[in-house]
């Protein structure tokens, strides 16, 4: 009896080896709704090794490492434009990717700066990074005239002085805060220059003493329980943080507004290692991502935005008619985007959000 | 042949887990940070001979570790480590020595059981241990919630995010490591030494002092030496409990690593911390030597 099942085991073992064609699929965390993955393995009789991860730093290290094991990664714009540079991804073979035909022009062009003709990547999703706020906690604490949809919110000492007592948290992200705070003094968010990266220090070191906490995640709790009342974040995470307040009926009203004075624009795209064990695989992934459908219903799931034209049609009228979402025209015109630094800037600019985070 | 096979593993041993990833860590930080795969230059190109390896052995030099002398962040971050490292230490031995001693004086039938309990924890992922630590120690955290309701504190205290967090979240993960080797050295100690102090006149505390510590003093330096060592390059618990004031060394090396993608500097902050433990080591042993030659 013993016998028969090792037997078994071993026989099932040879045969899951045997239909096992594989391809792991490397994401952001809650990025996707998991019905797709199943949905996946459904169609296309591929096993998905679904991993996540939190930090651009992170993925980005492991690319450069090598030897990674993934299929399909998905790094922001200005991460992948370095990681193209260093040789970590192969070029994209359009004819096993029919479903590329679906893609938003509006979107490619701007990817142009990162992956010129998207010749190494897809667009998955892309967003804007603003402000969070808890309106009546901020309107309680500036008046019923706040700013809520200026950078003047987070980067006036007299502003956050007042919203210090009812908490303000931002993106342990430097890439993302420091083009901002170059944007509110009227310089270029995209300097590459270090003498104008340094006026960044001052305008950060000035509301330094108002801000609770530095972190790429938590804020999305703790503005929908009402913990903290502004938020410089992601725009999808502050719209899933309005949800969550709204579900919760604790009379918490988010709002997200990308900054009037232009907000920073950020694209995720995905692409395949250089070194992918399992390439084709890899294409079939991507090729299902970009089905209309499946990229609507990953929309709807985490409220961002995605490069996909032919999706628009199956969006909810939440994430399709929300201007936080899909920006009107005049709002698209505002939004810039961001081009990585230099290694040298590169250990400035750590050296800078060090100092800003811990005084030294 | 045999005494040659006994001595040869463990040094085989270290050359494979010390010595080889040393060499490689060391070698990289005398490199140069490049946009490649890996990330640094030069690498080392074996097809083209002995013109390969001379050319490979030019390109490398100590610009990294001069780098680490202009920015006083590094010294700095050291400094912090090691002072949170040795009060992490000596807290841990506060806590620790007491139990092991109970432990050790204990029935012996309970022994096995209480050796038991002090291992359970790491049944569990130490990552969820911590974890669970910034639950009890958040602002709406269980420990708050109990000190509000019993009245002790009218307002929440904030522990999380700074480094008293991360003193308790370092005295409770290697608080077994203290204990293990203390409870070893006081279990093989021979009780009849301390009635024989005391009929020669000592009180119970003295006899303690004089006789109990002194011979249980190994277990205390092994304990110290291995919650100290660990703690200096500890990351995740300051990165988790801790604020952003807390400078540890481990958070400067994933800094380097990570955000500045500079592997060369991040390895050139490795060699000298190893360098920072492995030096008092050694002056330690040799004293201990000296000590036990000096005894004889």
């Amino acid at each position: 009896m013993r016998l028969n099942s090792a037997a078994l085991a071993a026989a099932a073992l040879v045969a899951s080896a045997a239909s096992a064609e594989e391809v792991h699929v490397y994401n952001w965390s809650d990025y996707i709704d998991e019905e797709l993955l199943s949905k996946f393995e459904e169609e296309t009789g591929i096993d998905l090794v679904y991993d996540v991860f939190d930090s651009n730093e992170v993925l980005e290290t492991k690319m450069l490492a090598g030897g990674s094991g993934y299929d399909v990664v998905v790094p922001t714009g200005s991460f992948l434009q370095r990681q193209i540079a260093a040789g970590a991804f192969q070029p994209l073979d359009y004819d096993k990717l029919p479903n590329a035909e679906n893609l938003w022009d509006v979107i490619k062009e701007r990817t142009e700066t990162y992956d010129p003709g998207q010749q190494y990547s897809i667009n998955y999703m892309w967003g804007t990074t603003g402000i969070g706020a808890n309106v009546g906690e901020v309107t309680e604490a500036l008046g019923e005239d706040a700013p809520l949809d200026s950078l003047a919110l987070i980067f006036d000492p007299a502003n956050m002085e007042k919203l210090a007592e009812c908490g303000v948290h931002f993106l342990d992200a430097p890439t993302e805060v420091i083009p901002a705070a170059l944007k509110y003094i009227g310089e270029d968010p995209d300097s590459k220059d270090p003498e104008v990266i340094a006026k960044a220090e001052e305008v950060l070191l000035a509301v330094r003493p108002y801000i609770q906490k530095f972190h790429s995640s938590e804020y999305i709790n703790a503005l929908a329980n009402g913990d903290i009342c502004v938020a410089f974040g992601w725009s999808g995470d502050i719209l899933q943080a309005r949800d969550r307040a709204a579900e919760a009926d604790n009379g918490v009203e988010v709002v997200y507004n990308a900054p009037k004075e232009g907000a920073l624009m950020w694209f995720d795209q995905m692409a395949i290692p250089a070194d992918a064990p399992n390439p084709d695989a890899a294409h079939v992934f991507l090729n299902f991502i970009m089905d209309a459908e499946n990229m609507a219903a990953a929309s709807n799931y985490v409220y961002y935005a995605n490069g996909n034209l032919a999706s628009q049609e199956y969006l909810v009228e939440d994430v399709i008619g929300d201007t936080a979402i899909y920006p009107d025209e005049a709002t698209l015109e505002n939004l810039y985007t961001f081009t990585p630094y230099p290694p040298k800037v590169q250990r400035d600019v750590t050296r800078l959000w060090t100092k800003v985070k811990s005084g030294i | 042949m045999r005494r040659a096979i006994l001595i040869g593993i463990p040094f085989i041993w270290l050359l494979a887990l010390f010595l080889i990833p040393f060499v490689i860590v060391f070698k990289i930080s005398l490199s140069d940070l490049a946009l490649s795969i890996p990330p640094y230059t030069p690498q080392l190109d074996l097809s083209q001979g002995w013109a390969g390896i001379r050319d490979f052995f030019s390109q490398l030099d100590f610009e990294n570790y001069i780098f680490l002398t202009t920015d006083d962040l590094y010294w700095r971050a050291y400094l912090s480590s090691l002072k949170i490292a040795a009060v992490a230490t000596f807290l841990t031995l506060l806590v620790g020595y007491p139990i092991a001693y109970g432990m050790a004086r204990a029935e012996e039938s309970w022994r096995p059981m209480l050796l038991m309990l002090v291992i359970l924890p790491f049944w569990t992922s130490f990552l969820i241990r911590v974890y669970s630590w910034m639950g009890i120690l958040s602002s709406e955290g269980y420990l708050n919630q109990v000190l509000l309701a019993l009245g002790i504190i009218s307002d929440p205290l904030t522990i999380l995010n700074t480094n008293a967090a991360v003193y308790i979240g370092i005295v409770y993960t290697y608080l077994p490591f203290m204990i293990l080797p203390i409870y070893a050295t006081l279990e093989k100690m021979d009780i009849s030494l301390l009635e024989a102090a005391e009929d020669l006149g000592c009180s119970r505390f003295s006899a303690f002092w004089l006789v109990t510590i002194p011979l249980s003093l190994p277990g205390i330096v092994a304990g110290c030496f291995l919650v100290f060592i660990p703690t200096i390059g500890e990351f995740v618990i300051p990165s988790l409990l801790g604020g952003s004031q807390t400078l540890m060394i481990g958070k400067v090396l994933w800094e380097e690593f990570f955000s500045n993608r500079d592997w060369p500097v991040a390895s050139a902050v490795a060699v000298i911390l190893l360098l920072i433990l492995v030096i008092p080591i050694v002056l330690f042993q040799r004293n201990e030597q000296k000590q036990r030659e000096a005894g004889k």
